[in-house]
């Protein structure tokens, strides 16, 4: 990661473990790609498996419209698709 | 007049419990699955054994046990942060300063480090407590970081007055809010800067303070240092860490965090002083603390001595004081008072004490539940919110008498 400087006091982009892997299946490399930009994607893991999948869209339009992630239309589509099937409640086991 | 209170020494003949504790190893049953695959124990930069709930950016809770003291130690104290640009050690903060403008003030001032230290200090033993505490335990679960109840510590904090800081930069009688800000940033561009702010009335609150002392020591790099602002008896969200940034406005801070975040239904949650310039008919900001306690001794899933054995842990509120703390050894059919440790201070926790007596081999659920001062008693049922705020309804702990 980059670091980002600014102002008087400088804060850099942290060094981390590497995040729990996410599971394995369509979508999952756009979610790792574009869920690790602001946070670790342990905050996929951490927010399952009790979403709803329309609480994930939810969550990915929050992440465009309230963060500023900078995700295109497909691409979110994709990852909501990934996430109703491998993190939602339905998915439960 | 400035008031100081007597902090140290507090509480150690009664509560001189045995000094070392046994650390809890457990995460928590009734945490999201996921989480629970997430989260496990670490040592994290200046502090040691704490619950990562993730590491980037930094979200560290409190392992249960630390609660038997009414103080907690700076190495345990609890990590809150929404952006992942957060300073890595106290060399990031070098030529920190603070500056003080807005349209509601006359002479806008910068101020640096040694500028706080020349001014009086105030002392103020206070509960630093997460909004989102507990939310991990809250069912049905909500999104959201998935606090334990580790989310929140009790220190000694010391520093000016935020009045006498403000008073450098002469506000104006029509100031609304006090606008704030801390050296953290976002990822990316995009992202709002976390800015909070509280109304005139909280910060002129003698009690109020920027802290730049923690526990008699520089505050640890993740809680804020060097200077952080203490804002007694709200939830941590107004707490800004690293506060470089104020402003003292005749108009409400809109952005994210304010307007969408940190929010609970209008009525659902009362308080003494409702921030008025925030609240809509729908919606109120979270501030004032609930009613709260904790068993931190015995641990959950923890075996304990049929003879008898003691039920330690803290009970907090917004700043009334605690009155009564009752204790259930039976999943909460049935209560009894525990003794209360001295009060400390009004928004300090408060410790209580139980000797059980002798008891049956078996399975006891184990609960507390406090009443404040002003007769505020934890809530039998969840108030459900978005957000998962404000959870203060008594949690059962399992423990085995052998
Ligand atoms: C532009 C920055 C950004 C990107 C990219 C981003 N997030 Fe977030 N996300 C945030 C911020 C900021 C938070 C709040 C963090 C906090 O409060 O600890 C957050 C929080 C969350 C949460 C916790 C619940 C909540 O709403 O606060 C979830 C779940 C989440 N993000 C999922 C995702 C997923 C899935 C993606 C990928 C599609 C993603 N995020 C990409 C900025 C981002």
């Amino acid at each position: 990661m980059l670091a980002v400087f600014g102002g008087v006091v400088g804060c850099g982009a942290m060094a981390a473990d590497a995040p729990v892997p996410l599971r394995p299946g369509a979508g999952g490399e756009a979610a790792r790609a574009n869920c690790n930009v602001c946070h670790t994607s342990d905050y996929i893991v951490m927010n399952s498996r009790f979403l709803t999948a329309d609480a994930w869209r939810a969550e990915v339009t929050k992440m465009r419209e309230a963060f500023g992630a900078r995700i295109d239309e497909a691409t979110a589509g994709a990852i909501i698709a990934y996430l109703a099937a491998n993190y939602s409640v339905a998915g439960k086991p | 007049m400035r008031r100081r209170r007597m902090i140290a020494g507090a509480g150690a003949a009664l509560f001189g419990a045995p000094a070392v504790a046994a650390e809890s190893t457990r995460i928590p049953a009734e945490l999201p699955d996921g989480t629970r695959e997430v989260v496990h124990f670490v040592n994290p930069s200046d502090k040691r054994r704490m619950l990562c709930l993730t590491d980037r950016p930094p979200n560290y809770a409190t392992p249960v046990n630390v609660f038997t003291d009414a103080v907690t130690p700076n190495d345990r104290f609890y990590v809150r942060y929404h952006l992942t640009g957060v300073p890595m050690s106290v060399y990031d903060m070098d030529g920190w300063s603070l500056s003080i403008t807005g349209d509601a003030v006359e002479r806008p001032v910068q101020m640096r480090l040694s500028d706080l230290l020349d001014m009086p200090s105030n002392e103020v033993l206070a509960v630093c407590q997460s909004a989102g505490n507990r939310r991990g335990f809250v069912d049905p679960h909500v999104a959201g970081v998935q606090w334990t109840d580790g989310g929140m510590g009790c220190a000694v904090w010391r520093g000016p007055a935020l009045r006498d800081v403000l008073k450098a930069a002469k506000v104006k009688p029509e100031a609304l809010e006090v606008w704030l800000g801390g050296a953290d940033k976002p990822a990316v561009e995009g992202t709002p800067l976390f800015r909070r702010s509280i109304p005139m009335e909280k910060a002129l609150d003698g009690d109020t303070i920027v802290a730049i002392a923690m526990n008699n020591a520089p505050l640890p790099v993740w809680n804020g240092y060097p200077a952080r602002l203490v804002v007694p008896g709200w939830v941590g969200t107004y707490w800004m860490k690293h506060l470089t940034r104020i402003e003292v406005t005749s108009i409400p801070l809109t952005n994210y965090w304010m307007e969408t975040a940190y929010r609970v239904p209008a009525g659902m949650f009362p308080v003494e002083r409702p921030f008025v310039s925030q609240a809509t008919e729908t919606t109120v900001p979270v501030t004032e603390l609930v009613v709260n306690s904790l068993i931190a001794d015995p641990l959950e899933g923890g075996e304990v001595d049929r003879s008898g054995f003691n039920i330690r842990g803290v009970a907090w509120d917004r700043g009334s004081g605690i009155n009564r703390v009752e204790i259930s050894l039976d999943g909460g059919h049935s209560w009894q008072d525990a003794l209360l440790d001295r009060p400390l201070a009004p928004y300090a926790y408060r410790r209580f004490i139980l000797a059980t007596g002798a008891m049956r081999p078996g399975t006891y659920r184990l609960m507390c539940r406090a009443t404040s001062r002003t007769g505020e008693r934890q809530a039998e049922r969840l108030k459900i919110n978005p957000g998962g705020y404000h959870d203060n309804v008594p949690r059962a702990i399992s423990v085995v008498a052998a």
